[in-house]
C-alpha cells in the first residue's frame, strides 16, 4: 500500500515526460487547418494592375493538381521563400497560383514580382484579405496543395525551405497526382 | 527593509489604478457599429475568439492585422443578420475549434473537461484515505501498548503525582 502510493508521483512524472518528449519537435504556433480534405472556398479575385487574368476557384478545379501560394510584398519570409517557389513551379510540373495578400498599394505586388521574378501561372489580388480568411490564412506565407477536384489536400504554414520543398511538398504533389 | 517595502507598496498604489482603469483598446472607433446592441454583441463574440497570430489574446484585445480583419468580419456577419452562434460557426469553419478560447464539449475534448473533476475526486479520496489510516493507526497504537510500556507510564504518572505531593 505504502509502496504503491510512493510510485504514483513517479508514474505521473514518467507519463508527463513521455507526453513532452512526443511533442518536443512540434511547433505550437502551427495551427492545424480544418480545411484539409475540404473543397477550396468559392472565390474570384481581380488580376494585378496591368494584367488580364485574375484568379478564381475555377482555376483550381481543372482536373489537375495545383499549388496556391499566399504571398505579400511586405512579408519578409515571402522574399526568402521566393526562389523555392520558383523551383517548385519548375520541378513539380503543376500550375502554381499566387494569392497576393493584403497589399497596402495594389501595385506593390507587381513591382515585387518584377524585381524577384514571377513563377505564378496567374495571380489574384486579395486587397481586403477576405479570400485569405476563407482559406484560413493566418500568417503569410502559406502554401496549399489542391487536387484536381478543388479539394485542399495539404497546407504548409510559413516559408518554404529547401527541406520542406524536397521532403514534403514535391513528394506530396506526386502522391496526390497518383 | 520595511521602508523599501513601503516604497514598493506606494508604487503599486500609484500604478494599479492606472492599469485597471485604462485598458488599452484594440478596437478602433472606425470599426465600431453605430447600433449599440450589435456592437455589444460583436464585443461579446470577439472576446471568445482567439487571435491566431498572437494565440493567447482574443481578437478583441489584439492589435494584429488579422484580428482587426476578423473583428470587422464579425460585425459584417452581425449586420447581415447572423445570430452569435452563426458568427462563431462561420469563423470556426475557417480556422477550426482552435479559434475558440473556450474549447467546446465534444468527444475530442472530454478528457480536457473531465480532468478537473477527476482530479478533485482523486484528491478527496486521497484525503479521506489519509485520515482513515491515521485514525486506524492511532487507535491500534494505543491498543498495542505493551505491559512494560504500561508499567513505565504508570510509574511516570505515579512519580509526577508524588512530586506534586512533595
Amino acid at each position: 500500500m505504502r509502496f504503491s502510493i510512493a510510485v504514483i508521483p513517479l508514474v505521473l512524472f514518467a507519463a508527463l515526460a513521455g507526453v513532452f518528449l512526443l511533442n518536443i519537435d512540434k511547433d505550437s504556433s502551427v495551427v492545424p487547418s480544418v480545411l484539409i480534405d475540404k473543397p477550396a472556398p468559392e472565390f474570384s479575385l481581380p488580376p494585378l494592375p496591368g494584367r488580364d487574368k485574375g484568379l478564381s476557384r475555377a482555376d483550381l478545379t481543372k482536373g489537375e493538381v495545383s499549388v496556391l501560394n499566399v504571398f505579400a510584398s511586405w512579408c519578409i519570409p515571402c522574399r526568402a521563400e521566393h526562389p523555392l517557389i520558383k523551383r517548385l513551379s519548375h520541378e513539380a510540373n503543376v500550375p502554381v497560383y499566387g494569392l497576393n495578400y493584403k497589399e497596402k498599394d495594389p501595385r506593390d505586388g507587381v513591382k515585387w514580382l518584377a524585381e524577384l521574378g514571377d513563377p505564378y501561372a496567374s495571380v489574384g489580388m486579395d486587397l481586403s484579405g477576405r479570400t485569405g480568411i476563407d482559406f484560413g490564412v493566418y500568417g503569410v506565407p502559406e502554401t496549399f496543395i489542391i487536387d484536381g477536384n478543388g479539394q485542399i489536400r495539404y497546407k504548409h504554414v510559413g516559408p518554404v525551405t529547401v527541406e520542406v520543398l524536397e521532403k514534403v511538398l514535391l513528394p506530396k504533389i506526386e502522391e496526390i497526382k497518383g | 527593509m520595511i521602508r523599501r517595502f513601503k516604497i514598493l507598496l506606494g508604487a503599486f498604489a500609484v500604478i494599479l489604478p492606472v492599469l485597471a482603469s485604462n485598458p488599452v483598446l484594440a478596437v478602433n472607433p472606425d470599426e465600431m457599429l453605430s447600433n449599440p446592441v450589435l456592437e455589444e454583441r460583436a464585443r461579446e463574440i470577439s472576446k471568445e475568439l482567439r487571435c491566431l497570430v498572437c494565440q493567447n489574446q482574443s481578437i478583441d484585445d489584439s492589435d494584429a492585422e488579422l484580428a482587426r480583419d476578423l473583428r470587422v468580419l464579425v460585425r459584417e456577419r452581425l449586420v447581415a443578420g447572423d445570430d452569435n452562434q452563426e458568427v462563431i460557426d462561420y469563423i470556426v469553419a475557417r480556422y477550426g475549434d482552435y479559434v475558440l478560447l473556450n474549447p467546446p464539449l465534444k468527444p475530442e475534448t472530454y478528457i480536457l473537461w473531465a480532468s478537473p473533476v477527476v482530479l478533485v475526486v482523486l484528491a478527496l479520496l486521497a484525503v479521506f484515505a489519509f485520515y482513515r489510516r491515521k485514525q486506524r493507526d492511532g487507535s491500534s497504537a494505543s491498543a498495542s501498548l505493551s505491559k512494560d510500556e504500561q508499567d513505565r507510564l504508570d510509574e511516570l504518572l505515579g512519580t509526577s503525582k508524588d512530586d506534586g505531593k512533595a
